[in-house]
C-alpha cells in the first residue's frame, strides 16, 4: 500500500504542530560565538572598560579638571599613585588627578572609535549596496568618487582642518567620519555584487519588489556579517588614529583628553621618572585595542559562511 | 580471489554536533574485470564507502574493517604503500573534474607528472606517452591540445581528460564517483561509452557510483543499493531490476519517471533523506518504508543471500514486496 | 480556438561579451543566448522546455519572467507585450508571472524566516493587509504544499532540499499568478524526493488552473509533466510537438539523438536499443554556424544545411520541426 505524500506527511509530524521559533543564522553566530574562550574574553575586557569609562568617575575622589597646586612641580614624588591620597593612579605634572583623567579619556577615545564606526557602517554600507546593485554608470560614478576621496592624503587634510578651523572634538569627529566610510563602502559594494547574483535577489526582481526594499531587506541583512566584523576592526583603527592626531598636539582640546592626549603627555614627562603617567594610559590603550580585536576575530569566526 | 573485498566497513566522522556514522557494516566484492554500481541517494554513504578504500577520507573521518586490494588491507597500509597502489592499481575519477585538475598546469605537464613519477619516463618521452592516452579517450587534435590548460577545456573533455590520467598508468580498477552528475545527457553517453571501451579494452574493473538508475542499468553488471549508510540489496543488474525485492530499491524504480512508458502519477517514498546523525537503530529506511513492520525501526535486518547471488537486508519476505 | 496566454514571438536575447584585451571602445561581441524563439501556451497547459545547458532555456525564462532584458521580439501575455514596457510598469504586470528556481536553498533569503519570505508577493502587491491576513494565507499555502503551518518561523537553513522547494513553490503562487515558469525545479533534488515535488506540481497545476512554462535537462521528468514539449539547441527550438509524439516519434535529428542519449532504468531495453552518440561539441554561441545551428554536429547534414536558416514548420497536428530533411524515427524501440 502506498500513502499519498503530502497530507499523510504533514499529518504524521502533528505532534510538532506547535509554532516552534526557528533558529536564525544570527542566534548559530551567537551560539558560536561564545564557544570562543578568546572572543569572550576580549568582550569580558570590553564591556569592563566600557564601564569604567561610564562609571569610572563616581569612585574618583577628585575632578579631571581640579588642578592641585600644591602638587605642581612635586609630583615625582607627591604625586605617586596612592589609596591614601585619593590619587589611586597618581597625578600629572599639572597636579591633576590621573585617575579622573583616564577615565575622561577612555571615554573619549572609545567615542571617537565608536562613532567613526557607526558612521562607517551607516553611510558606508548603504553607499555601497546601492552602487554595487544598481551596477553600471551608477556604480561607476558611486565608487570613482570614493576612488578620488581614498586618493587625498587624509592625515594631511586632517591636520590642515585642525589647524584653520581650531582644534575641537566635532571637527575631529567630522575628519575621522569622513575617511572612515570609504573602505566600508568597498567591502559592502564587493560582497553585493556577489550577493545580487544570488537567487534569492533573483526571486524578488522577478516577483517585481521595489529596488530599494530589494537592497534593505534582501541585500544589507546578508551584507551584515561582515560589516560587523570590518566595523570591530575599525574601532581601535580609529582610536589609534584619533591618539596619533593627539600624540602630535592636534587632537582633543584641553581640558578634555583621549587617551592619545594622556600617552603623549606621559611620555614627555618619562625623564622625570614618573613613569605612572605613561603606564595607566597606555594600559588601557592595549588592552582596549587588544579586547576589540579579540571580538572581532571571534566574530569573523562566527559569522563566517564558510563554517556552516 | 575477488580482486577488491571490503569487509563490515564502518566509517564515522567526527563532528561538532557529535559523531556520524556515514557507514555501517558495508561489505562487498568486485572481481577483475567486473562492472560494480553502487547506487543511493545523498546520505546513503556510497561515496564515503569508496572514499574509505582509497584512503582519501576527510581529516576528522575513520575507518574500520577491512578492504582488501590483491588481499593486502588498504585500511592498514601506511600513506606511502597507499600512494605506491593508488598510483599503479587503483585509480579514482570524480564528479567535478576541475577539482582534481590543477588550474594553473597545463594538461601536459599534469599527465607527464604522473608518468615520470611512477613509470620513470623521461619528460618528453612522458608527453608522448599522455598524449597517445589523450588519443584513446578520443580527445580531437591531441597533441595539439596537450599544451592547453583546463579551463581551455568543455566540462566533457574535462572528463575525459581525467580519464585519461587515471588510465595513464593502466589501474586494475577504476572507481568513478557520480563521473557524469555535471554533464548533459549526450555528453554522459559519449563518457559512459567511453568507459564501456576502457573495461573491454583493458579489461579494467569498474565501480560505478551514481544515483541515476538509468545509467547503471545499461553499463553494470551487478548493482548494490545503498541507503543510510547500509546495503538495501545487491544483485546482478537485470535480475535486480527486474524483480526488486527490497521496499527501497522498488520505491526507486518507482520514482523516476520513464521516457518510454506513460505513468499517470509517479508512485513516490514519503518523507526526506535520512539524517546520518539520528538514523533509527534499525533499519535505516524504515522511517519512510510502506510496508514497515513493527520491529523494522528498533532491530536491524541482517544482509541475507538468497538465490545464491542475491542480497538483501529486509525483515519482510520477499513474496510480500509489494 | 482558445487564445493563448503567452505568446513569445521572435525572441531573441543577446549579452555582450568583452575580452579583458580589448580596448574600451572597441565594440563587443554578441553571444546569441535565445535566438527568434516563437511559441504560444495556452491557458492551463503546461510547455515543457528541454536542452543541453548552453541552449539557452534558462536565458528565455528569466527574459520571460523579466530578470534579463530581451534585445528583440515581443512577449505578449494577456495582450500586453512584457519585452517592451518601462520598469515601473512592468512591476505591476509582475503579479502573474511568477517562477520556481533550480536551487532551493539558495532561491531562499538565509536571514528571512520562512513567513515572511512566503508573504513577501502578497505583501509587494496587495497593500493594506492586516498582519493576521497575511499569515492565514500563509499558512493555507502552506499546508497546500505540504508543509506545517507551525514551521512558519524557522529558517530556511534548518529545512532539507525537498522541503526547500516546497517553500518556493508555495512562494510562487500565494498570489495565485496565471502563469508559472518552473526553472529545472527538481534537478538538485535526490531522486526519492524528485518525485514528491513533481507530484506536487502537478496536483497544484490542476487545483490553481496554472499555465506552466517547465524548463529542464532531463526529458523524462519533461515528458512525464509537460502536455507539449519544445526542444532547444544553441538558443533555438528545434522542434516542438505534443509530449506523446515528440517521445516516440521524434523527427528533428537533434531530439533523435537526445532521446537515444537518456538512459532507461531497465537494462533488457539498454542493451537492445540502438545508440547512435552524437559527437562533436556544442559550437559557441558567439559566432554559431550558418544555417542550422546543429548541421556541425547532425549525422544527416547536408551541403543545403549551411544556407538559410530552416523554419520551424508545420509537419501535422501541432508537430513543429526545423529542419528541411526531417523524418519521423521510433526511438525507444530496442533493436
Amino acid at each position: 500500500m502506498l500513502r499519498d505524500d503530502a497530507t499523510v506527511e504533514a499529518l504524521q509530524n502533528a505532534s510538532h504542530m506547535a509554532e516552534v521559533r526557528g533558529r536564525s543564522l544570527w542566534a548559530d553566530a551567537r551560539a558560536r560565538f561564545f564557544r570562543n574562550k578568546a572572543a569572550v574574553g576580549g568582550f569580558v575586557l570590553l564591556m569592563m572598560i566600557a564601564a569604567f569609562a561610564l562609571f569610572g568617575g563616581l569612585l574618583s575622589e577628585w575632578e579631571p579638571d581640579f588642578v592641585d597646586f600644591s602638587l605642581m612641580g612635586a609630583n615625582a614624588s607627591e604625586g605617586v599613585p596612592s589609596f591614601e591620597t585619593g590619587h589611586y593612579f597618581g597625578t600629572d605634572s599639572s597636579g591633576r588627578d590621573l585617575y579622573a583623567r583616564v577615565v575622561q579619556g577612555t571615554g573619549i577615545s572609545l567615542m571617537v572609535g565608536v562613532v567613526g564606526a557607526v558612521v562607517a557602517v551607516i553611510v558606508g554600507t548603504l553607499y555601497g549596496a546601492i552602487a554595487g546593485y544598481f551596477g553600471g554608470r551608477v556604480d561607476g560614478t558611486m565608487m570613482r568618487a570614493v576612488d578620488i576621496l581614498m586618493s587625498i592624503p587624509f592625515m594631511f587634510v586632517l591636520i590642515l582642518m585642525l589647524v584653520i578651523f581650531g582644534r575641537s572634538i566635532f571637527m575631529l569627529f567630522l575628519g575621522i567620519g569622513l575617511i572612515s566610510w570609504l573602505d566600508m563602502a568597498r567591502i559592502a559594494r564587493g560582497q553585493t555584487l556577489t550577493i545580487k547574483n544570488k537567487e534569492f535577489v533573483e526571486v524578488a526582481v522577478a516577483t517585481g519588489v521595489h529596488p530599494l526594499r530589494i537592497i534593505l531587506r534582501h541585500i544589507v541583512p546578508n551584507l551584515l556579517g561582515i560589516v560587523i566584523v570590518y566595523a570591530t576592526l575599525l574601532v581601535p583603527n580609529m582610536i589609534i588614529f584619533e591618539s596619533f592626531i593627539s600624540f602630535l598636539g592636534l587632537g582633543v582640546q584641553e581640558p578634555n583628553t583621549s587617551l592619545g592626549a594622556l600617552i603623549s603627555e606621559g611620555a614627555s614627562q618619562m625623564q622625570y621618572g614618573v613613569l605612572w603617567q605613561l603606564f595607566f594610559p597606555l594600559l588601557f590603550f592595549v588592552f582596549t585595542i587588544f579586547a576589540f580585536f579579540f571580538v572581532g576575530d571571534g566574530l569573523r569566526d562566527a559569522l563566517d559562511p564558510k563554517d556552516r | 580471489m575477488a580482486l577488491l573485498e571490503i569487509e563490515n566497513l564502518q566509517v564515522s566522522f567526527t563532528t561538532a554536533d557529535g559523531d556520524v556514522n556515514a557507514v555501517n557494516g558495508v561489505s562487498l566484492d568486485i572481481d577483475t574485470g567486473e562492472t560494480l554500481a553502487i547506487v543511493g541517494e545523498s546520505g546513503s554513504g556510497k561515496s564515503q564507502t569508496a572514499f574509505a578504500a582509497m584512503g582519501l577520507l576527510a581529516k576528522n573521518g575513520r575507518a574500520t574493517g577491512a578492504a582488501r586490494f590483491d588481499g593486502q588491507d588498504l585500511l592498514t597500509l601506511s600513506q606511502r604503500e597507499l600512494n605506491k597502489i593508488r598510483s599503479h592499481d587503483l585509480a579514482m575519477i570524480f564528479q567535478d573534474p576541475m577539482t582534481s585538475l590543477n588550474p594553473y598546469m597545463k594538461i601536459s605537464d599534469q599527465m607527464a607528472e604522473v608518468l615520470m613519477l611512477h613509470k620513470g619516463l623521461g619528460k618528453s618521452a612522458a608527453i608522448t606517452e599522455a598524449a597517445k592516452m589523450l588519443d584513446a579517450v578520443r580527445i580531437p587534435d591531441a597533441k595539439a591540445r596537450i599544451t592547453m590548460y583546463p579551463h581551455e577545456f568543455s566540462g566533457g573533455m574535462r572528463q575525459r581528460i581525467m580519464v585519461a590520467m587515471a588510465l595513464l598508468c593502466q589501474p586494475r580498477l577504476l572507481i568513478a564517483d557520480e563521473p557524469t552528475t555535471a554533464l548533459d545527457v549526450t555528453v554522459q553517453a559519449q563518457i559512459m561509452q567511453l568507459l564501456g571501451d576502457i573495461r573491454r579494452d583493458f579489461g579494467t574493473a569498474i565501480i560505478l557510483i551514481t544515483h541515476d538508475l538509468g545509467i547503471v542499468a545499461g553499463f553494470c553488471d551487478r548493482t548494490l543499493v545503498m541507503y543510510g549508510g547500509q546495503i538495501m540489496e545487491e544483485g546482478a543488474t537485470d535480475d535486480l531490476f527486474a524483480k526488486p525485492t527490497h521496499p527501497y530499491t522498488r520505491g526507486l524504480l518507482n520514482a523516476v519517471p520513464r521516457l518510454d512508458q506513460d505513468e499517470e502519477t509517479l508512485r513516490t517514498i514519503t518523507g526526506e533523506p535520512p539524517n546520518m546523525s539520528r538514523l533509527p537503530a534499525g533499519c535505516p529506511f524504515s522511517p519512510r518504508c510502506a510496508q514497515v513492520q513493527p520491529n523494522c525501526p528498533t532491530e536491524r535486518p541482517a544482509l541475507e543471500t538468497i538465490n545464491g547471488a542475491r542480497r538483501r537486508a529486509c525483515h519482510l519476505p520477499v513474496s510480500e514486496v509489494a | 480556438m482558445t487564445k493563448p496566454i503567452l505568446s513569445v514571438r521572435d525572441l531573441s536575447v543577446t549579452f555582450d561579451v568583452r575580452s579583458p584585451s580589448a580596448w574600451p571602445w572597441t565594440p563587443a561581441r554578441k553571444l546569441h543566448a535565445v535566438s527568434k524563439v516563437s511559441f504560444d501556451l495556452l491557458p492551463g497547459e503546461c510547455l515543457g522546455i528541454v536542452g543541453e545547458s548552453g541552449s539557452g532555456k534558462s536565458t528565455l525564462a528569466r527574459a520571460i519572467v523579466g530578470t534579463i532584458p530581451s534585445s528583440n521580439g515581443q512577449i505578449l501575455f494577456e495582450d500586453s507585450d512584457l519585452a517592451n514596457m518601462d520598469p515601473r510598469q512592468r512591476r505591476v504586470h509582475r503579479r502573474d508571472v511568477q517562477m520556481i528556481f533550480q536551487d532551493p536553498l539558495a532561491a531562499l533569503n538565509p536571514r528571512m524566516t520562512v513567513g515572511e519570505i512566503i508573504a513577501e508577493p502578497l505583501v509587494t502587491h496587495e497593500h493594506g493587509l492586516s498582519r493576521k491576513e497575511v499569515k492565514r494565507r500563509v499558512g493555507e499555502l502552506m499546508e497546500k504544499v505540504g508543509l506545517l503551518p507551525g514551521l512558519i518561523n524557522r529558517y530556511p537553513h534548518e529545512f532539507s532540499g525537498g522541503q526547500c522547494q516546497r517553500i518556493g513553490i508555495a512562494r510562487a503562487l500565494i498570489l495565485k499568478p496565471k502563469l508559472v515558469i518552473c526553472d529545472e525545479p527538481v534537478s538538485a533534488l535526490d531522486v526519492s524526493v524528485q518525485a514528491q515535488v513533481i507530484n506536487l506540481l502537478i496536483s497544484l497545476q490542476k487545483d490553481f488552473d496554472l499555465s506552466m512554462l517547465f524548463i529542464a535537462h532531463d526529458l523524462s521528468v519533461v515528458k512525464h509533466i509537460s502536455d507539449r514539449i519544445a526542444v532547444m539547441y544553441l538558443g533555438r527550438i528545434m522542434e516542438m510537438a505534443d509530449a506523446e509524439t515528440l517521445t516516440t516519434t521524434p523527427a528533428h535529428p537533434y531530439t533523435q539523438a537526445l532521446i537515444a542519449s537518456v538512459p532507461i532504468p531497465d537494462p533488457a531495453l539498454e542493451k537492445a536499443r540502438p545508440r547512435p552518440i552524437l559527437e562533436g561539441e556544442l559550437p559557441s554561441p558567439i559566432s554559431p554556424p550558418s544555417g542550422c545551428a546543429f548541421r556541425t554536429r547532425c549525422p544527416k547534414a547536408q551541403p543545403l544545411c549551411a544556407g538559410d536558416r530552416p523554419v520551424l514548420e508545420d509537419i501535422g497536428k501541432g508537430h513543429f520541426v526545423a529542419c528541411p530533411f526531417h523524418a519521423p524515427e521510433r526511438a525507444l524501440v530496442a533493436g
